[in-house]
């Protein structure tokens, strides 16, 4: 738990700064990894400069549309550099439909382009569990295990740390799957598979989960849900590639 | 042709990998349901997002008693601030606004001062400059400081009428919509 870095008279707000260095060493494996799958490198960047920035603009402009009456009397707001007043679905949505329409326009094949940017996002996943451990977020369900952490008024699983061993072991995975010629689709959408199926296991030791019926916790049946469609697309795209040969 | 990849190739063996991982998957999220009250934390004290404001009762400016839990029922935003911090100086003006136009609806503010890092004298200067009518704790010991984990100033916290704390904004500062945006928000959870 850090999550303020006094350097002299600044404070750097740590968590933001883990994901904007993930994000930029995220772009440089994926520029890295676009050759080895014939897409063009500078186009990949683009595209995730632009679905960045979109995303940003988005997740504010779904922020204002919330609280209409408070922007209108004071618009100049609606560019506070605050990033509490940011909505995270609508900017996601926004930035996914960018890099889609920008990745069309420029002839970006999809798999080849999914595939060059697993190592990418799988060490964004990792930067993600450094921002978590960095500002307390993502925190663990209180427990008597002796590895347990005292944070937030009570001892609890470490999940920030588990999230971190376990992104970091799916970013290996990915790295060394780089060397595999498989067929188009299969880095990403095991890195998609691996990546659900970790959150399924990880979130029954968090705190802070948001429950639905019955007590089940809504990201493990959405990271079920995801892992799932995972193996259907990788049991297609095995079947068609097998059909061809 | 592997055998891992032959899961994925053949129909009736990707089938039951398939169910297989569904049961498991599903198996998993019933042992690992919970009950509400494991993870919804609003009965802690903790300075963040879902717990409840920790409690504390100072001496204000002048001079009365006030403790934060006697305003359960009403929303409240607690700043914690100081005379020589420059974006307290620049959102205090957007909080007496915000405090103004919300406070017919019950809104309260207290804006703590870090008395500890600072000084009452210049914090009375700082209260007369601004016109600032809401309650100003002065937090002489570093009390709530501590409890609230203070590491930059300013800190605002947004507490809900049942004491819960709904949002978090460390550092400043804060614009007008941000602050009516929060305000708002604390009202829509209370109704």
């Amino acid at each position: 738990m850090l999550p303020i870095l006094q350097i002299g008279p600044l404070a750097i707000q740590l968590p933001g700064l883990l994901l904007l260095a993930g994000v930029w060493v995220a772009t440089l494996l994926i520029e890295r990894a676009a050759p080895r799958y014939k897409i063009s490198a500078a186009s990949v960047n683009s595209m995730i400069f632009y679905a960045l920035i979109a995303g940003l603009i988005g997740a504010r402009l779904g922020y204002v549309l919330q609280f209409v009456d408070a922007y209108a009397a004071d618009p100049i707001s609606i560019l506070a550099l605050n990033p509490n007043t940011l909505s995270f679905p609508e900017g996601l949505l926004v930035g996914i439909l960018t890099a889609i329409v920008y990745g069309q326009r420029k002839g970006l094949p999809l798999w080849p382009t999914l595939d060059a940017m697993a190592p990418g996002l799988a060490l964004f996943m990792l930067s993600l569990g450094l921002a978590h451990i960095s500002s307390g977020d993502a925190f663990g369900a209180p427990t008597d295990v002796p590895w347990a952490i005292n944070l937030w008024g009570a001892e609890r699983h470490p999940s920030q740390v588990y999230e971190i061993l376990g992104s970091g072991l799916v970013l290996l995975f990915v790295m060394r799957a780089e060397r595999q010629r498989w067929i188009p689709g299969i880095h990403a959408l095991s890195f998609v598979a691996l990546t659900a199926a970790l959150r399924l296991f990880l979130e029954a030791f968090r705190g802070d989960s948001v429950l639905i019926f019955a007590g089940l916790r809504l990201a493990q049946l959405l990271s079920l849900t995801i892992l799932l469609a995972a193996l259907v697309l990788i049991h297609f795209r095995a079947r068609e590639s097998a059909e061809q040969t | 042709m592997n055998h891992l990849s032959s899961i994925f190739i053949n129909r009736s063996r990707f089938a039951v990998f398939f169910s297989l991982v569904l049961i498991l998957g599903m198996t998993w999220t019933i042992v690992s349901s919970a009950d509400r009250a494991e993870t919804t934390s609003g009965l802690i004290p903790s300075p963040r997002e879902g717990f409840l404001a920790p409690d504390f009762t100072l001496t204000t400016l002048d001079g009365e008693q006030v403790t934060l839990s006697d305003m359960r029922g009403d929303p409240v935003i607690l700043n914690l601030w100081a005379s020589w911090c420059p974006p307290c100086r620049a959102e205090m003006p957007a909080i007496q606004e915000v405090y103004d136009s919300n406070r017919d609806r019950g809104l309260k503010v207290l804006a703590v001062n870090m008395t500890y890092q600072d000084s009452a004298p210049a914090a009375e200067a700082f209260v007369r400059e601004f016109n600032l009518t809401f309650p100003i704790p002065l937090d002489t010991t570093g009390a709530v400081g501590n409890g609230y984990q203070m590491r930059a100033l300013p800190s605002t916290f947004f507490i809900d009428s049942d004491g819960v704390i709904r949002q978090v904004i460390i550092g400043g500062p804060m614009s007008e919509a941000t602050l009516q945006s929060a305000v708002e928000a604390l009202f829509e959870d209370g109704s």
